[in-house]
């Protein structure tokens, strides 16, 4: 793995868990990569260190990874399957063997620093660790700027306070030789950097600063502690202007054709939680050419900024100068009417483009890699993790600017291809991890430690954190208490391990986040210090406390400290439970024989495991073989029948066409299906890849589709172009409608692929006849990434782009039998007519009825539109909350073919992790019967739907613990209080409920 | 704390199921969406978890109102758990009444894991429904309150 940014991670990850051993070679002193400089990350306003802080932290203490910062792959010779990397590491000068990160060499260091992890905001020593929550947490001389390795003898000051005798002046660069049998490049991006730009006055003017720059100065960890102040004066901005596309779609002063994808949201999403941060009134504007919200649950953020006063203008700024207020600054800019306009702003945020880095190219160059045009890392449409070097993968914004879900997506992607070619070298390098032994805690009385976290000031500004952890000191069983700024930091997690120990905790409460994100993180550190995992609790005082009471600091404290007593009681009654496994079967079971589907089902075949592939229709293929091409112009009909051989021909997989699922019992690790035909097929994972359809226009978007002959979907043009259909060339005139059925108030998401899908094809009927005249009708032109040349090269052909909006809908009406073609265009405001020969709809993309129904099988959640919901948005986008169940494909989102076959290896990766295993964790909070209590009337036995519970010969309720999920409607249903569910007995929550009340 | 001035603020126990409403109360946190302060929540695996003696108990312990949230219909993650709650409260309310206790001072909701919006309008329809109750009295057996009752007599 080269690169330690969360894509880098992720891959990581995913290898480690299925059975591989990790060299992660970062060039840094630590992992994270970008998003550890993030504060928040959209859609969901997820604070970005707490999100990804538990997958650092997982990482540095993996035991199958072996974490090499300051290091760079020198060299790479063999071929896939036996490759010899040589990397080369530099220097650290702080032993990391015996440095305790006390931050004392930091302290003392006489020589400051540019602080890069703040993009040269303030400060930081020579000494130095690049942000509080880095992993590894070791500090680092700075070799070009330490006094005594520049002049030896001359400070040393460091190695005279560092009580642990780490600093070691005479450190040298090593060199590893590691043999690997694939390599995955995570090499992330760069930011476009605006000095050149002299229109913006960045550099000149202070208060211009870009969006990363602006990212730290938000974050409650960057350079004014989370305090939004505008760089000349620290006074707190009022009005923000963010001008996008800095650096992108820019051919003339930058170079840069390519849209770079995440800018849009990134502003909207700095602009409304820069309004979170500002004190009384606050103005965002953003100045913006296509708002392109493509991503799940975007376009609905983007509503939501512009009704929460987000202001939007749809202009390109043409300079930034001084107003005449000190440090202020006017934008001059001309509207879409062409009218110049001058605005006064205390701040301007410049949305900087991504770009590839240099050390990307130098990579490249060694590896011999191809480059694209625009020099990133050259990848197959079919195949987009794939570097045109066998063995050598790819993923996240190396290949293509994207962002975090994407880049997450590729990471396990390029897991599986690299697993698939290491199948079976599989654990034979790998170490177990061995916890301690356990502490009997039985007859011990309770010694509660809890941690308040501050969460950076997510959860400090509006929660008076000391007062809840005086508070805590007080309860009853509480020995311990204190606040961390993040409790989920490496080094607060290793603290942990040591308070638990030395104040001999017998149980611990953290005051945190949510338990569904962080529960698993803490629970392992409890078995780290010796302690059972099930002793621990969770109150939640940020997601349902200090985010939720934002403006009512009092309230919010008083119920925290409710929230810390009622856990705290809560534990208080738990004790130790068993770690129950169950064994996993190990075949896999596709749902959906579309392209993701089979894509999939061919990786995990391809890592030896059977797979059962099922399919509706009598047909493999899916929506795929009603599409023509892609953007870069490859068909996709001889892709499709290659693959339908491919896996109709595998020996691992077996193909079942025409059947649905009639029933689903079981868990991860054994599901058991039973088909349509009555057949019924055992499976340790399930990826479901079932789709999506096609919207029929209907009412006002129907536009006569139905009636007149000549308008129709952009899947039925298609089908034309498949069919090579001649009398397309005698086409004079044609019409796009862009956004038929997407970003309306029954659908409120952008379809994604429309736009692209609706240039290329009309660039298809240029191709056939140059002198075409096509109009085409959108709202946003959403090309992202490098789909945005296609935009260029369909202007550059003579297509003719006329925005339109909700307001004025194009009017599409016949006279016998010819279309006539009313639309407002804004910029020449003026009412067009045309009398096209043909009316093309880019249609919205569905998903299908059946995804409900399937999602229940396998209880698994659908959101508001009925897409499949994964666990995480940001960071597990083919996981669902259930285990065991993966996700791929048009079922999830609109998307693009590539990025369907990027997300079903993803699923593949992530479901052969757990096939990776004999047995998985199951359920340890399992019903108990008290046997003198029970009556033995059965009720219980009616009411479990997994028929674990059963009354023995002597009419005695009993549970089979291997079938016990631990729901505990058998407890709530018994009458004679005989059946209770471990640690989460009556008795636990009514103490905490009463504690409440305290 | 009986004390029905303008001050008064009800506290409110929340059940919610592990997998759809208390992921709702976490989305709603995660979006921002503000809602009341005054319930205090507690995470059970599914909503046919909670039974009528749980709901009974935290209002002797001084709870002002309940609510119990679990998946819809159909989408439970126990298959069936959220139905027994349902039937659990179509009962529990018939008691309540008959007892002298407000029946809107126990409600129920299905909240999924993509509703935060919807979280958050449920906590304000049922706190503004158990403020407008005044706090609860009838089984609150706490010295104070048998004091303000017997001066009252």
């Amino acid at each position: 793995m080269i690169g330690g940014g969360i894509a880098g991670v992720q891959a990581a990850l995913d290898l480690a868990n299925s059975g591989f051993l990790v060299h992660l070679v970062e060039g840094t002193t630590s992992i994270g990569g970008k998003m550890s400089q993030l504060d928040k990350t959209f859609p969901t306003n997820d604070c970005s260190a707490c999100i990804l802080s538990p997958k650092l932290v997982e990482c540095g203490r993996h035991f199958n990874i072996n974490l090499l910062t300051l290091s760079d792959l020198i060299a790479l010779e063999g071929e896939p399957g036996r490759f010899k990397a040589v990397v080369r590491q530099r220097p650290r000068y702080i032993d990391p063997e015996k440095c305790i990160a006390c931050g004392l060499c930091a302290e003392k260091c006489p020589k400051k620093v540019s602080n890069a992890f703040n993009e040269g905001i303030g400060e930081r020593k020579a000494a130095y660790l690049s942000y509080p929550q880095a992993v590894p947490l070791k500090y680092a001389l700075d070799p070009d700027h330490c006094i005594w390795i520049n002049k030896p003898g001359r400070c040393g000051l460091c190695a005279k306070v560092c009580p642990a005798g780490a600093i070691n002046f005479d450190d040298t660069a090593k060199e590893h030789v590691l043999e690997v049998g694939s390599v995955v490049l995570a090499l992330g991006f760069s930011p476009y950097d605006p000095s050149s730009l002299d229109f913006t006055g960045y550099g000149r003017l202070p208060n211009v600063v870009t969006a990363m720059e602006f990212e730290r100065l938000l974050s409650p960890s960057g350079p004014c502690m989370g305090h939004m102040e505008r760089p000349s004066d620290g006074r707190e901005p009022k009005r923000i202007a963010w001008l996008q596309c800095v650096g992108s779609r820019d051919i003339n002063r930058v170079g840069h054709p390519y849209c770079s994808s995440i800018c849009c949201m990134f502003a909207l999403k700095q602009a409304v939680i820069a309004k979170e941060h500002a004190h009384g009134e606050f103005e965002p504007s953003i100045f913006y050419m296509d708002m392109r919200t493509h991503g799940k649950g975007f376009e609905n953020y983007y509503n939501r900024a512009k009704d929460n006063g987000v202001h939007f203008h749809r202009a390109r700024v043409h300079s930034v100068i001084p107003a005449a207020d000190p440090g202020n600054l006017q934008l001059r800019y001309v509207d879409e009417q062409g009218q110049v306009n001058f605005g006064e702003f205390d701040m301007v945020v410049l949305s900087t483009g991504l770009q590839v880095g240099k050390q990307t190219l130098n990579m490249a160059a060694m590896l011999g890699l191809e480059l694209d045009a625009d020099n990133f890392i050259k990848t197959d449409s079919f195949n987009p993790v794939a570097t045109s070097r066998p063995g050598i993968y790819v993923c996240g914004a190396a290949s293509e600017p994207k962002d975090i879900p994407q880049s997450v997506m590729e990471a396990s992607a390029a897991a599986a291809e690299a697993g698939r070619i290491m199948a079976p070298a599989r654990w034979t390098e790998t170490s177990k991890k061995v916890y301690p032994a356990e502490m009997n805690i039985h007859s011990q009385a309770p010694r509660i430690g809890v941690f308040v976290c501050h969460c950076g000031i997510n959860i400090s500004s509006v929660v008076d954190v000391e007062a809840v952890a005086a508070h805590a000191k007080n309860l009853d069983g509480v020995v311990f208490s204190q606040c961390n700024l993040f409790t989920c930091s490496q080094d607060t997690i290793n603290q942990m391990v040591s308070i638990i120990k030395e104040q001999g905790l017998n149980r611990v409460v953290v005051a945190s986040c949510s338990p569904r994100t962080h529960e698993p993180l803490f629970q392992e550190t409890l078995r780290d210090a010796g302690l059972n995992k099930f002793l621990f609790e969770m109150a939640n005082i940020r997601d349902q406390d200090s985010w939720v009471h934002q403006l009512e600091p009092e309230k919010a404290t008083a119920k925290a400290k409710d929230l810390v007593a009622m856990a705290v009681a809560r534990v208080r009654g738990e004790g130790a439970l068993p770690y129950n496994t169950v064994p996993v079967t190990k075949s896999a079971l596709v749902i959906g024989g579309g392209v993701s589907g089979m894509t999939a089902a061919l990786s995990m075949a391809e890592q030896n495991y059977p797979v059962t592939l099922i399919e509706q229709s009598d047909l493999l293929g899916g929506n795929g073989r009603k599409v023509y091409r892609n953007w870069k112009g490859d068909k996709f009909l001889p892709f499709i029948d290659e693959l339908t051989a491919r896996v109709t021909t595998h020996p691992q997989i077996s193909v079942k066409l025409n059947t649905e699922i009639s029933d689903v019992t079981g868990s991860v690790g054994k599901f058991i299906t039973t088909f349509s035909d009555g057949h019924s097929f055992e499976h340790g994972v399930a990826v479901m890849a079932v789709g999506g359809k096609a919207y029929q226009p209907e009412g006002q978007w129907q536009f006569l589709h139905g009636v007149n002959p000549n308008v129709q979907t952009l899947l039925e043009l298609d089908q034309r172009f498949i069919d090579e259909d001649a009398t397309l060339k005698s086409i004079k005139q044609a019409v796009f409608i862009h956004c038929v059925g997407s970003r309306i108030p029954e659908r409120p998401y952008c379809s994604r692929v429309c736009c692209t899908h609706a240039i290329d094809s009309a660039v298809r009927l240029k191709e056939l006849n140059p002198d075409m005249d096509v109009f085409m009708l959108y709202r946003d032109v959403r090309t992202y990434g490098q789909r945005e040349r296609l935009y260029q090269e369909a202007r550059a052909k003579g297509i003719l782009f006329i925005r339109y909006d909700l307001e004025h809908l194009p009017q599409v009406s016949e006279k016998d039998g010819q279309l006539v073609i009313h639309v407002h265009d804004p910029i020449i405001d003026a009412n067009v007519i045309i009398h096209p020969d043909m009316l093309v709809l880019a249609t919205a993309v569905q998903p299908r009825q059946q995804t409900g129904v399937l999602s229940k099988f396998f209880k698994c959640a659908v959101d508001s539109q009925g897409f499949l919901l994964e666990a995480h948005m940001k960071l597990r986008p083919v996981d669902f909350a259930t285990e065991g169940v993966f996700l791929a494909g048009l079922c999830h989102y609109p998307k693009p073919m590539e990025e369907a076959i990027a997300q079903a290896k993803a699923a593949a990766a992530r479901a052969s992790i757990i096939l990776a295993y004999d047995a998985v964790p199951a359920e340890s909070v399992t019903a108990v019967v008290t046997a003198a209590k029970c009556t033995g009337c059965g009720l219980c036995v009616a009411v479990c739907a997994y028929n674990a519970v059963s009354l023995n010969e002597n009419g005695v309720s009993t549970v089979n613990t291997s079938m016990c999920k631990g729901c505990g409607a058998c407890v709530a249903g018994c009458r004679s209080d005989a059946i209770s569910l471990k640690n989460i007995g009556n008795e636990q929550i009514m103490a905490a409920v009463d504690a409440a009340f305290c | 704390m009986n004390d029905q001035s303008t001050n008064w603020e009800p506290k409110i126990i929340a059940f919610l199921c592990n997998w759809c409403s208390y992921a709702g109360a976490d989305l709603a946190g995660v979006s921002r969406f503000q809602y009341p302060s005054n319930i205090r929540i507690v995470r059970v695996p599914c909503s046919g978890r909670v039974s009528e003696n749980m709901i009974m108990s935290a209002l002797k312990s001084g709870a002002d109102g309940i609510l119990v949230s679990g998946c819809h219909p159909g989408d439970c993650h126990y298959i069936s758990g959220n139905y027994f709650a349902r039937r659990r409260f179509a009962l529990l309310s018939n008691l309540l009444d008959f007892i002298g206790i407000e029946p809107g001072r126990v409600s129920f909701s299905w909240v999924s894991a993509s509703e935060g919006e919807q979280f958050a309008e449920v906590v304000q329809s049922v706190t503004e429904k158990v403020k407008a109750l005044g706090p609860a009295s009838r089984l609150v057996k706490k010295i104070d309150a048998l004091e303000t009752a017997l001066q009252v007599a």
